[in-house]
């Protein structure tokens, strides 16, 4: 029986559901005497605190006590790795910086207690953007650099060059659960905190440092977390660290929660990013050099965001062989929340950049953007700019082909062709790209776990690692593998809580890498404990230990399937023996390493990848838009658990969805957040869940060296969202001529509806009237030339009467040497579509006279003859015989009327009626080309 | 509670109702909210998410129909029947919904899953077969920050009869 690489439910699911599971909040009810922590809050995005006064707190009835710098028996501080955040600061870097805090038999106690707290300010300038930060000179760290060859002189040598800029918004956790602590002290002078951490070893380094307490008077565990996505990677530090100051100074067990509007307010969020490009390509569309310099906004203070703009630098390739390149990193310093660790760790930002370039160029040189990616792919043995192999190269290609078939692209693509034709006022846009993302903690010195396995003497397991638990399914995955290797079944096994007294000095549950790491600890232990039992089942089945076979909650002798021993009696008779029934595990990365003063090494153990495929539609009227329908083919090596996997792909997805289209932070000119509820911040809802969302894993893709041959999946899904974007892209350049499409992130409606109007703009023609006929936007021929398909079947898809497929089909005899070619290929075209077709086409033509259903074209044309300013008589006959025309020809009457008075129009009209039906089929055919003739005219020069 | 010269009114009050089958009578203050009183009460599957009636994550049913608990005093409570996540399951049956979720991956962190269930049974309480779109209509006040929802709008589906098994290569939505 395999168990890993079955669809399993999450091993909490059952507790979930039935709302059993707890999380740290939930144990608060356990604690009697128990207070509650809340924050003096600074109303200022930068200030001195020149004097505070916690006194008065004490006489608000209930408040049981305050937190101030004098309680702190050991280091005020919290900062995660350069010490650079006070708990109680004395200078506030962020609006609403905590400064004190009151504790209270009741929250409501502690709240009036803060409010009394008096303080005093001094407000300084505060630097709350990108810009000025710049401007300032205000950085936490940088520039960091990663360089391949000369890219200034490859982008001098190169045939052509452009340059831009990228704003990149960051992104709020919302994590359902916020962050939360409950400390309280032990029977031997020790602290514990439950927290809601992803880092329950650090967790617990800052509480000893705060407290001045060795470590091993600290214990923090982490019962399961309501979702972190990074956010409680180190930003659960300074909650726990005060609730455990809180239990030191009272001896009384106290709970610090955030509710969502401090939540918002206090913690970081994904980086906002500001790029700044420059690139140099051939003719046909390789990318031949580029410089690329990302800043940051890190935020008051480090946090991680050194390692996230390394993360960035080492992305700005995605998939992409950049043969000459620069990439600089800043981490500009605000005065803001500290940014942080968010799903994807910079990875995503630096991949935006890249992608948009790569967009650029495509747009520049009138080429479609997925030619133009692929061309710029990985081949095998190729290197990456900080010159690690790319190993396994060839699969962004399988990929990429793959999902090109299984999604129809390239048919899609036509259709979409033609449904734009139509729309003058909505468009639909398709897309696809690429992620390889790198696994590993890019800091090799945390790519290392341990475990802690315990076999009971009725055969039932615990299970230790240091990985915490936040609903990515990494209890589940490890359950799996020890399960696979003790030859047990899932419930003999129970995974328990990340604690620190279990496992010490645990890295981060971060960086997709938590199963690789902490599953091949557990499997290192299961490995061992099998040693140890195979000699006492080999004895009790009269077989040599190494045929031993463990499954199903029995040992038996491989070949002999009758006789078994149950797994308790092995373990049992083990004991008995005297041998030892647990083991420690252990694992650590091989391989990687990383010099950040060259910039060079490898720093990945391997590259997770992916593509997806996206459709969007955008109304230009409001700037929305809404996806279709999105194909994922994603490469998670082999499955070792596929339904917590699929999950991990969709939801990455749509949070990277979230990220790139609807989630916009805001902070005022005061610095204050201005989105910090789910009412002013707009999270993906149900509603942002494509039409169509199908999602493939390659097959046969076993990583070898990786536990179960398993990849990383956690963060890698999010970036395939950058889909969506580029066809949203794509939809706004369907409004327009061609050329760049500048869309800075988020996509919101506001700016794919301001990015819309600068192309009308540009392509010079009023919003409300429709591309593609003779009134729309004037071509050059050199461009139509150079249009890819797509938009040549915009620019010309109505210069035969709503039938884009004639410019679609003539496009592939492109260069047109003249206008009379042009229209010469066309028109053969049309002489050689099935006489279905060409009904169709004479059929499209509004009737004369008829105000209904015409195109925007032909009412100008007609309205030019005459027709709306018709007398009674000449109304009535015209009727008369364009109803005797359509009941002989079954199409109405189509004549070129261009240079025609209506007296013209009734003349041809009666003189046609006479015609026989092939003949006037053909005639009506020699109308629609004039027609077209005179369209072609007025739209390329 | 304050009162108007500032000091403090620990006035309190008996509310009397049914949680999960069973007569209650617990001792609030008028301002004490209903999502607060479940949870002080041992209903931890009433989770607390945003308290402004935004997530949908302290959903009880009452009188059968679904509420945010945190918008609701306790004391409006007075006499109804609520229905709290862990009142759902009989013994150790799960409700179709329950298993459905479990089956169907849909859970991932498992905060939003107690109101998301809820809100589900009181729609398929009402409307036994819901098609796609009305169960994404009606699922709209419950956030979901992980799994992306696809795998809920399958998992309501599959309690309703009217998907398919789990997918395993996609599925195709029925167009809004
Ligand atoms: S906690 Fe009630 S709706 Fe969010
Ligand atoms: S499963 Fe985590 S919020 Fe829904």
């Amino acid at each position: 029986m395999k168990i890993a690489g079955q669809p399993v439910p999450h091993e909490s699911a059952h507790g979930h559901a039935t709302g059993e599971a707890l999380y740290t909040d939930d144990l608060a009810g356990r604690f009697p005497r128990l207070l509650h922590a809340w924050p003096v809050l600074a109303p200022h995005a930068h200030a001195l605190v020149t004097a505070l006064d916690a006194a008065p707190a004490l006489a608000e009835p209930g408040v049981a006590a305050t937190l101030t710098a004098a309680d702190v028996p050991g280091e005020a501080d919290s900062g995660a790795n350069r010490h650079d955040e006070p708990l109680f600061p004395s200078e506030v870097m962020y609006h609403r910086q905590p400064v004190a805090w009151v504790l209270g038999e009741t929250l409501e106690a502690a709240q009036r207690g803060a409010a009394r707290v008096s303080v005093e300010w001094q407000p300084l300038p505060a630097v709350l953007t990108i810009a000025d930060a710049i401007a300032a000179g205000s950085f936490h760290a940088g520039p960091l650099h990663l360089r391949r060859g000369d890219a200034a002189a490859a982008m001098k040598a190169s045939p052509h060059r452009l340059q831009g800029e990228l704003a990149i918004g960051g992104q709020e956790h919302f994590y359902l659960e916020t962050q939360c602590a409950i400390a309280w002290l032990d029977e031997s002078g020790g602290v514990v905190i439950e927290s809601s951490t992803q880092h329950p070893s650090e967790t617990q380094e800052v509480v000893g440092r705060v407290l001045g307490l060795p470590r091993h008077q600290v214990t923090v565990e982490c019962l399961r977390m309501g979702g972190a996505f990074g956010g409680k990677e180190v930003q659960a530090n300074p909650w726990a660290a005060i609730a455990a100051l809180g239990a030191w100074k009272t001896r009384r067990p106290v709970r610090v929660r955030l509710p969502r509007a401090l939540d918002m307010a206090l913690t970081g969020k994904r980086h906002p990013f500001l790029a700044r490009f420059e690139a140099g390509f051939d003719g046909e569309g390789r990318l031949q050099g580029a410089a690329i310099a990302l800043y940051s906004d890190g935020g008051w203070s480090l946090d991680l965001s050194e390692p996230v703009m390394w993360r960035a630098m080492f992305h700005a390739d995605n998939a992409y062989f950049l043969p000459a390149v620069e990439v600089a990193g800043t981490v500009c310093r605000t005065h803001k929340t500290s940014q942080t660790a968010f799903r994807g760790f910079g990875g995503p930002q630096g991949m935006l950049v890249i992608e948009e370039i790569l967009d650029r160029v495509a747009r520049t040189l009138s080429l479609a953007p997925e030619l133009v990616r692929e061309r710029n792919f990985y081949r095998e043995g190729q290197t990456t700019h900080y010159g690690q192999p790319v190993k396994d190269a060839a699969r962004i290609a399988t990929i990429w082909r793959r999902l090109q078939a299984s999604s129809g692209f390239r048919e899609r693509r036509q259709e979409i062709a033609r449904f734009n034709a139509a729309h003058p006022h909505c468009k639909r846009g398709i897309a696809i790209t690429p992620v390889k993302f790198g696994i590993s903690f890019t800091a090799t010195f945390f790519n290392q776990a341990g475990a802690l396995v315990l076999i009971y003497r009725d055969g039932s397991v615990q299970v230790n690692h240091g990985g915490t638990e936040m609903g990515q399914g990494l209890a589940t995955k490890v359950r799996q593998i020890a399960a696979e290797s003790l030859g047990l079944p899932l419930q003999a096994l129970r995974m328990m809580p990340a604690r620190t007294d279990k496992v010490p000095n645990t890295s981060a549950t971060a960086a997709s890498a938590s199963t690789d790491l902490n599953g091949a600890a557990v499997a290192d232990a299961c490995r061992q404990l099998r040693a140890r039992l195979a000699p006492i089942a080999g004895a009790m089945l009269g077989c040599p230990p190494e045929a031993v076979r463990f499954a199903g909650g029995e040992a038996f002798s491989e070949g002999d399937l009758v006789q078994r021993v149950p797994f308790a009696q092995v373990v049992e008779a083990a004991y008995r023996q005297r041998v030892a029934l647990f083991a420690q595990g252990y694992y650590r990365t091989p391989g990687i390493h990383f010099d950040q003063k060259t910039g060079r090494g490898e720093p990945f153990h391997y590259f997770a990848y992916g593509a997806a495929v996206a459709e969007v539609e955008v109304d230009g009227f409001t700037g929305g838009h809404r996806v279709l329908r999105v194909d994922i083919l994603h490469d998670v090596g082999e499955s070792l658990s596929p339904l917590i996997d699929r999950g991990q792909v969709e939801g990455g997805f749509i949070q990277g969805l979230g990220w790139l289209t609807v989630e916009e932070l805001l902070w005022d000119a005061e610095g204050r957040v201005a989105t910090n509820s789910a009412s002013t911040y707009k999270l993906p809802a149900w509603s942002e869940l494509p039409e169509v969302f199908e999602v493939a894993f390659l097959e046969q893709a076993a990583e070898p060296g990786v536990i179960c041959g398993s990849k990383a999946v956690g963060e890698p899904p999010l970036m395939l969202a950058i889909a969506a974007r580029e066809a949203i892209r794509e939809a706004i350049a369907a409004f327009g001529v061609g050329g760049v499409v500048a869309l800075d992130s988020p996509a919101t409606p506001e700016r794919i509806f301001w990015a819309v109007e600068r192309g009308a703009r540009r392509a010079g023609f009023r919003r409300g009237r429709g591309a593609g006929g003779g009134s729309g936007p004037r071509v050059t021929l050199a461009e139509v030339n150079g249009l890819a398909c797509e938009r040549f079947v915009g620019s010309l898809g109505g210069v035969f009467e709503q039938s884009p497929w004639v410019a679609e089909r003539a496009w592939w005899r492109r260069p047109f040497g003249d206008v009379d070619a042009l229209h010469a290929a066309m028109r053969f075209q049309v002489a050689a579509a099935t006489r279905a077709e060409q009904l169709a086409l004479l059929r499209a033509h509004p009737d004369l006279g008829a105000r209904a259903a015409m195109s925007a074209t032909s009412a100008g044309e007609q309205a030019g003859a005459g027709l709306d300013r018709l007398t009674p008589d000449e109304f009535a006959r015209l009727q008369r015989l364009n109803a005797r025309y359509r009941e002989k020809f079954t199409f109405p009457f189509i004549l070129a009327v261009k240079g025609s008075t209506k007296h013209d129009i009734l003349v041809a009209l009666e003189r046609r009626l006479e015609n026989g039906v092939e003949e006037e089929f053909q005639e009506a055919l020699l109308q629609v080309y004039r027609i077209a003739r005179f369209r072609l005219e007025e739209s390329v020069t | 509670m304050r009162g108007t010269s500032g000091v403090l009114i620990m006035k309190t009050m008996q509310l009397r109702l049914t949680v999960n089958g069973e007569t209650r009578q617990w001792t609030i203050a008028p301002g004490d909210l209903l999502l607060d009183v479940l949870r002080r009460e041992g209903c931890y599957g009433v989770k607390r998410g945003c308290e402004k009636g935004e997530c949908g994550a302290c959903t009880v049913l009452l009188d059968g129909k679904p509420i945010n608990s945190c918008l609701m005093f306790a004391a409006q409570a007075e006499g109804c029947d609520i229905l709290t996540i862990e009142g759902l399951a009989v013994g150790d049956v799960l409700d179709p919904l329950q298993e459905a979720f479990l089956d169907h991956g849909a859970v991932q962190c498992g905060y939003c899953t107690p109101g998301m269930i809820l809100n589900a049974k009181a729609l398929l309480a009402r409307n036994p077969h819901p098609s796609e779109a009305e169960v994404r209509e009606t699922m709209a006040g419950n956030y979901c920050r992980c799994t992306g929802y696809l795998k809920p709008v399958e998992a309501v589906l599959a309690a309703a009869g009217r998907a398919p098994a789990p997918a395993r290569s996609g599925r195709k939505a029925v167009k809004r």
